[in-house]
């Protein structure tokens, strides 16, 4: 972002643009500017409007690729998610998996920003270590912890047992498998501590002098002053990191479902996972459509609610926007 | 209380930096001592940087991920900046309706349109090549637009009109003053978009897995290689190569990271604060 934002910026809401122009100027300029947006505009036709008409419509149908054939389905399809005992079994997973790791990851995020946003020296270098895992890209997350939370022979379970405790056998027992996955997704909380630490960066310096003359003490300034200030940003977060918490796919798929010939335990196969088995391995396109329409709605469910809540609970500054 | 900070901060650091370090080092074993968790190894292999490239098809493999990134990058780089100068610049009818329309496809999750794209690549008779994998960027990308057009509403409008009045077309606009005067959030946008890409495991294991292993990208092979190398599927547990993969794949992000960091933390924290 530039500093200072010129009188007349092309943004500003400045006098000079409504001045009158030459008709035909006007419409140049208008056929130039509906140019400029164009291949936005066909990318938006082909792979948002087409694509989600199509998708509805495969929805009602059963579709044969290999013959490009489709025939009607009626609701058979969506019958069929309501049949399916894994479509039910997929669901639970990624809640309980979206349940643990939104909030663990938040919280967790907060701890290491607070920590950085609180030293003066050295921010720069820990902010870097803290980030690096957020850069790696997820095969090779995967291929190290797959090793890591081995349940006999990796490193997180050595170290518990200098602790004396006995480490659980994290990828095989189904009640460990969902925070396996948390744990990998909290080595790369560096994300969410970015975008944090910028909030609190943001929170006037004054706010909490006046609070100390108040009395208050730091646990106090945390939750009276930072958290209500940074408040719009906990909210976007919690959206955003539901809803890429509904379709996580990476992780239990390169873990547990990257070996068609090994077993998966149940308690890794979600949402994303199964949906993905369906389109690209069963290759019933007309169920993995209407799977896709399934999660569409329960997403647009779940941040309708957040964003109701969220307006309640959030502080937008003395304006309220 | 600063020391304990730090004390505590650098805990946390040791956290997120071992399996950095046991990546390295398991990638300097021989075969049997890949899981001991001794750092550093007790037997140092660095042949293993030299058979990698015989063992797999590493070379095709990097090949194809470097083709795809910076096509992806560049591409949507440039249309997403010319669709942002529109939408920054120009003043049309049902301007505010189609941006307000941009910024509602952000939200709009992935796995909706997964199904149908992949039909629609193949209608248009491109499965099998690399295509559906960078094509997209053809017609820009509405983060990036979102991003490119808040930096172009910031430049002064006057500087445009005395390029107008100069006789400057609305391309010599775009590309002689507003593109240039973009670089720092061009970058940010490249950045993002080639770690994207570099990093997609979902879109290449859709769009090339189909192929033989010549045709795949890094994360694909390591993945390809992890069960190949793997006991249940015959293999002889030569984890020691995918780990010498897995770093080599890691190693570009963090570079970039490194040298981009100041460009890159200001992108995150503009898309979070706008968004």
């Amino acid at each position: 972002m530039p500093a200072s934002t010129p009188d007349r910026a092309l943004g500003g809401r400045a006098r000079g643009q409504k001045r009158r122009r030459p008709s035909s100027a006007g419409r140049r300029e208008a056929i130039a500017g509906l140019l400029f947006i164009a291949p936005w505009l066909i990318g938006l036709l082909i792979f948002t409007v087409i694509s989600m008409g199509w998708s509805l419509m495969l929805s009602f149908q059963h579709y044969d690729l290999s013959t490009g054939v489709a025939k009607p389905a009626g609701l058979a399809n969506y019958a069929l998610l309501f049949q399916d005992p894994r479509i039910g079994l997929s669901l639970r997973n990624t809640f309980v998996y979206a349940v643990l790791a939104v909030p663990i990851d938040i919280i967790f995020a907060l701890i290491l920003a607070s920590l950085l946003n609180s030293v003066k020296r050295a921010t720069g270098i820990f902010r870097t270590i803290y980030y690096l895992p957020k850069m790696t890209p997820s095969v090779a997350t995967a291929s190290v912890f797959l090793l890591l939370l081995n349940g006999n022979t990796g490193a997180i379970n050595r170290v518990l047992g200098w602790f004396g405790i006995p480490g659980p056998q994290w990828l095989v027992d189904p009640l460990w498998v969902k925070p396996s996955i948390v744990i990998m997704t909290l080595w790369g909380v560096g994300g969410t501590t970015v975008i944090l630490l910028t909030a609190l960066q943001s929170v006037p310096i004054e706010s909490y002098e006046a609070a100390a003359t108040d009395g208050a003490n730091r646990v106090q300034q945390f939750f009276r002053i930072t958290v209500p200030l940074i408040s719009p940003t906990l909210f976007f977060l919690v959206i955003v990191n539901t809803i890429a918490a509904l379709q996580v796919f990476d992780q239990a798929y390169l873990l547990f479902y990257r070996d068609d010939k090994a077993s998966a335990p149940d308690a890794a196969l979600f949402y994303g996972v199964y949906l993905f088995q369906q389109a690209f391995q069963q290759f019933n396109f007309g169920v993995a459509a209407a799977m896709a329409w399934l999660l569409f709605v329960i997403i647009m469910i779940i941040t309708g609610i957040q964003v109701f809540v969220g307006n309640k609970l959030v502080y937008y500054g003395g304006d309220n926007r | 209380m600063t020391v304990l900070r730090l004390l505590i901060m650098s805990g946390f650091a040791v956290m997120f930096l071992y399996p950095f370090v046991w990546l390295l080092s398991s990638s300097l074993k021989p075969r049997g001592q890949v899981f001991d968790n001794a750092i550093p190894p007790k037997t140092w292999m660095f042949s293993n940087y030299v058979r990698v490239w015989q063992e797999l098809p590493l070379p095709a493999w990097v090949l194809n991920s470097v083709f795809i990134a910076v096509a992806s990058a560049t591409l949507v780089t440039l249309t997403s900046a010319v669709v942002a100068f529109g939408f920054a610049y120009f003043r049309f009818p049902g301007r505010r309706i189609l941006f307000g329309v941009l910024v509602a496809t952000m939200m709009l999750p992935g796995a909706v349109t997964l199904v149908p794209n992949y039909l629609i690549w193949k209608a248009l008779g491109w499965l099998g090549t690399t295509v559906p994998l960078w094509g997209g960027s053809l017609f820009g990308s509405a983060f990036y637009i979102f991003l490119l057009r808040q930096y172009f509403l910031g430049m002064s409008r006057d500087l445009f009109e005395a390029a107008r009045v100069d006789g400057a077309s609305y391309v010599g606009l775009f590309w002689r003053i507003a593109f240039p005067l973009a670089r720092p959030s061009a970058i940010i946008v490249w950045i993002f978009e080639f770690q994207a890409s570099w990093n997609n495991f979902q879109g290449p294991l859709i769009y090339l897995s189909f192929g033989g292993p010549s045709s795949y990208t890094v994360p694909l092979g390591i993945a390809y290689a992890m069960t190949m190398y793997s006991p249940t599927a015959g293999g002889h547990g030569d984890y020691q190569y995918v780990m010498v993969a897995s770093l080599l794949v890691t190693l570009p992000m963090l570079v970039i990271f490194m040298i981009g960091q100041r460009y890159f933390i200001r992108g995150i924290a503009t898309g979070a604060v706008k968004g």
